[in-house]
């Protein structure tokens, strides 16, 4: 793909980009609820210290005019300040980025080395028991609500069997000096192996419960498309010419059959950034999600709607990478 | 294409075989029995609950599930921090799930509907602007865009479908556009086209009902969805506000106490496992039945 | 010498469908001689390309074979194992398929596509890595300069659908000539080329043919192909070989109904590129067979005693047809 095609299509998320602003501004501002009400709560307050809160978040100004200065601000990382760190908004999240990235990553890796080979096997293994359970096991991750079952996990392995730490990213023994943030690569880099042990023992299960709908979902197109790719004719090709089944299989159908689990897989990366919130808080996940729950209730209204903004931009971008993987696996296609 | 000159006479009794084949499918219809169970249950809820849900006693404080020690089959799955029996708390969720579920996907399946069809039939600038909104809205993840609504709009019944089904519609209405773009250019379209029939009468008389099948096995699955994400608003505490009780606020009122009473928590999850899932087979059984390019 | 290169007798293939079973191939007996290049004509679902796959035990669930044997170069193919097999197929037997746009892998480049033939097959390679692959590169090249690709070498690295239907048509045939096999099985070459392209590729397959000394089995519907490519002829229908032999024998003097009536309106020596012309009526459905001559419903000259079976009869030395009509038994 060319460098032209591909700011072209850069381009083209502009528009979207602004939409999805337009909105969040709009869900922020015209929904039924006076921010500054929600702010205030039970707390007394004069009516001057109101007036003074409405001019800060600049809600007196005319609308037209409020989602330009939004926009300006946004573009320039400038969300406001969180009242309840009395930090800038971009400042507070940019901290508990890593921690979210980190989980996020380490769910997606799971979920791609164990949805594909299952669903490969599936596929090859048509209708056999493994197939069965394979379809029945990707059904309950499906219906599998995330906090329940990060729930199980915690009582069957931090309270029961006692072999994991049932919340946070890092023992207060094995904390270290932070070099990228992400503290399984930072553990490394400092040569505390210890350390990354006790990180791992952290992450594992709140990246289990991340990354299981997305497994279910990977294995499950996994399998079609194999299925659907093993009927083509240059897999009846491959094997007239009398290449092994492993070739056939990994060789001709799977390099096919991963094109469509690759851009699921850049989508769903997305629904990841929803589960986040979830995850990070039932495992005392010191991230971006759990951030965003607190804020909510903290009525931390800057920074629940920079973040909006920021999970939307994610998502929008992760689409499109989804859609240049899908070009870039699939000669065929040109842009 | 004499095949789609007939459609219209036989889109009922397509819909019956589709129904046939359906009632084939015996783990399907099962699990249509399951949910069929789940809703006379929320019907009835006052009938079926052994104890009023809100009753609390603080002498029944996390008491364990009836079979085990210091449990009553009275109290069959327990009780929670405040006492209140969790098997009537369960039935009693069943009506906010199942309400939620069913009014989320009745408003988003409605405007899906009326957005598709016209987006799909009347084409021009109605469909840039609605396909526009569509691909904007896809532009968020789900839960997150709902966590924002309920944010700014508190919590509350009303807020949750509101919140919900804001971007719900999205998904009917881009099948309804997809299928309505095929439909208009047959044949029997064609001739109510010739007849001068309105606009208006072509979509609702012509169209809609033979684009319905698939409609409505989107719905089914989707309701599985709003189901799961309505239990993890209540879950983050964003959802119907206590007392009622609702599976999502159960479990996560049991998070308190997964060191001693696991019970709390286990139950309400698991009925919104076995609902979503039921809800699912019997959807992939319709599914099955209604759409031709899933036969293998 | 003598013993044909490929003898199947007595095939029978099935497909176990919901509806019931399918006779797809049901008692067929071919043989190809040593060099020789057989034509199999018949419409779609008459069994010529499952007959084939068969052959190639490439025949794919609900479909397997039920009965019969198949003897290639002396060897009974139905009792090799899985491994012996994938070891005859590409190397002993190679096979083209019709439509070469999904044939050829869209994600593999051709240099892959053919080397990997090589690869599987080739023992005369050298063991060493980089000499193995100059070796395999240099075969590719000489392969595809074989059936008329230029400037081989850069093409190696493109992707099959950067080449034209005629240029894909060739690579198939050069991945399926990549190890010089005994038998070629050409299944539809032409049909989804254009006129003038088509009379190329069979001249190709002509020419390598007797380059080669392999032989061909050019499954068809154009019988003017059969006509001018063809040593011998064998027409299916339903299943069944309702007719065969000597190419100018058949095509000049057709024993069968169905044979006459797919040359029907067919202007003698002007048979290039006329597709087999339908004939009144359908075949028969292949679940619920009567025990009867399987083209009874759509022929014009049947008989009372049609609706029995009937077996092979020769029509003349060598010439054999499925219709109580013709000469005497030769069973």
């Amino acid at each position: 793909m060319s460098l032209g095609k591909l700011i072209e299509r850069l381009i083209q998320l502009v528009p979207v980009l602004l939409g999805v602003s337009l909105i969040v501004f709009v869900m922020m501002t015209l929904t039924p609820g006076d921010p500054v009400q929600i702010m205030i709560g039970d707390q007394a307050v004069t009516p001057e210290q109101e007036a003074a809160m409405r001019r800060d978040l600049g809600l007196d100004r005319p609308i037209v005019e409020r989602f330009f200065v939004f926009l300006g601000n946004a573009v320039t990382g400038d969300f406001g300040t969180s009242f309840y760190h009395r930090r800038p908004v971009l400042d507070v999240i940019a901290e508990r980025l890593p921690a979210t990235i980190e989980l996020s990553l380490v769910a997606l890796i799971v979920a791609l080395l164990t949805s594909i080979p299952l669903g490969v096997l599936a596929a090859i293994r048509k209708n056999s028991i493994f197939d069965r359970i394979a379809t029945v096991g990707s059904l309950l991750g499906v219906s599998l609500p995330g906090f329940w079952f990060g729930i199980l996990l915690l009582m069957l392995f931090a309270v029961h069997l006692h072999i994991l730490p049932v919340s946070g990213r890092i023992g207060y023994s094995a904390e270290i000096e932070p070099i990228t943030h992400l503290l399984l690569i930072d553990t490394l880099l400092r040569g505390r192996f210890d350390a990354f042990l006790d990180a791992l023992s952290h992450i594992i299960l709140p990246a289990i419960t991340l990354g299981l709908p997305m497994t279910a979902i990977l294995m499950r197109v996994t399998r079609t498309s194999m299925l659907e790719v093993m009927r083509q004719d240059y897999v009846t090709f491959a094997e007239a010419k009398g290449l092994s089944r492993r070739r056939v299989i990994f060789r001709h159908a799977l390099k096919n059959a991963l094109i469509p689990t690759v851009s699921v897989a850049a989508i769903e990366t997305g629904s990841l950034l929803g589960g986040n919130m979830i995850v990070e808080t039932v495992f005392g996940w010191p991230g971006l999600g759990r951030l965003v729950v607190e804020s909510i209730f903290l009525r931390n209204y800057p920074l629940v709607q920079a973040a909006v903004l920021f999970y939307a931009v994610t998502y929008v971008l992760l689409n499109f990478v989804a859609d240049i993987l899908y070009t870039v696996l699939n000669p065929r296609v040109k842009l | 294409m004499t095949l789609a000159a007939d459609m219209p006479a036989r889109a009922d009794s397509i819909f019956r075989q589709n129904l046939r084949n359906f009632g084939h499918n015996r783990l399907a219809v099962g699990s249509a029995a399951v949910v069929v169970l789940f809703v006379l249950m929320a019907i009835f809820a006052p009938l079926v609950a052994p104890h009023d849900p809100n009753e609390t006693d603080l002498f029944r404080r996390l008491q364990p599930p009836g079979w085990a020690d210091g449990g009553e089959w009275g109290y069959l799955l327990g009780c929670d921090a405040l006492g209140r029996d969790i098997f009537s708390r369960i039935i009693y969720g069943t009506r906010i799930s199942i309400f939620i579920g069913a009014a989320v996907i009745l408003v988003a399946t409605t405007i899906g509907i009326l957005a598709g069809l016209a987006s799909g039939y009347l084409r021009g600038w109605v469909d840039i602007v609605i396909s526009r909104l569509v691909d904007i809205l896809l532009g968020f993840p789900y839960l997150i865009f709902a966590i924002g609504l309920m944010a700014m709009m508190g919590p509350g019944l009303v807020n949750i479908i509101l919140a919900l089904a804001y971007k719900e519609w999205v998904i009917p209405c881009r099948v309804v556009r997809g299928e309505t773009l095929v439909t208009r250019e047959l044949e029997y379209v064609e001739a109510a086209r010739a007849l001068g029939a309105s606009r208006g009468h072509i979509m609702m008389r012509e169209i809609l009902p033979n684009i319905l099948s698939p409609v409505i096995v989107v719905a089914t699955i989707r309701m599985a969805h709003v189901i799961i994400l309505e239990a993890s608003l209540s879950f983050l505490g964003l959802g119907v506000q206590p007392p009622t009780a609702s599976w999502g606020s159960m479990v996560a009122d049991g998070r308190a106490f997964i060191l001693e009473a696991w019970w709390v928590s286990t139950f309400p999850g698991l009925a919104i496992l076995l609902l979503v899932l039921a809800i699912n087979v019997a959807s992939q059984g319709l599914r099955d039945a209604f759409d031709p390019r899933f036969h293998e | 010498m003598n013993a044909p290169l490929l003898s199947v007798k007595d095939l029978r293939t099935v497909f176990d469908t919901r509806a019931g079973r399918v006779y797809a191939v049901d008692g067929v007996n071919v043989e190809v001689r040593r060099g020789e290049c057989l034509g199999v004509v018949g419409e779609s679902g008459s069994g010529k390309s499952v007959t084939f796959s068969s052959v190639m035990g490439l025949v794919r669930s609900p479909g397997r074979i039920d009965g019969g044997e198949i003897t290639f170069d002396g060897r009974d193919l139905r009792s090799l194992s899985p491994q012996a097999m994938r070891a005859v197929r590409g190397r002993d037997i190679a096979m083209t398929m019709q439509d070469s746009l999904t044939a050829l892998n869209p994600a593999l480049t051709v240099g892959e596509q053919i080397g990997e033939v090589l690869e599987a097959h080739d023992e005369t390679l050298p063991r060493a890595r980089g000499a193995r692959q100059r070796a395999i590169r240099d075969r590719s090249v000489e392969m595809l300069l074989l059936v008329g690709i230029p400037s081989a070498e850069s093409r190696l690295r493109q992707y099959p659908h950067e080449f034209s239907g005629g240029m894909r048509q060739r690579i198939m045939i050069a991945i399926a000539l990549a190890c010089r096999p005994k038998l070629l099985i050409a299944d539809e070459p032409t049909t989804a080329l254009d006129v003038t392209i088509q009379a190329q590729v069979l001249e190709l397959i002509t020419d390598i043919r007797a380059k080669l000394g392999m032989s061909v089995v050019l499954i068809t519907h154009d019988l003017g192909v059969v006509a001018e490519h063809c040593d011998r002829v064998m027409v299916m229908y339903a299943g069944q070989v309702v007719e065969e032999g000597p190419t100018r024998d058949v095509i000049g003097n057709p024993a069968h109904p169905y044979t006459k009536g797919l040359l029907g309106s067919i202007p003698r020596l002007s048979l290039r590129g006329q597709p087999i012309r339908p004939i009144e009526g359908q075949v028969p459905d292949l679940i619920n067979l009567p025990p009867q001559c399987r083209f009874y419903s759509r022929c014009t000259v049947r008989k009372e005693v049609c609706k029995s079976l009937i077996s092979m009869r020769e029509a003349a030395p060598g010439h054999q047809a499925r219709c109580v009509r013709v000469g005497k038994d030769s069973q």
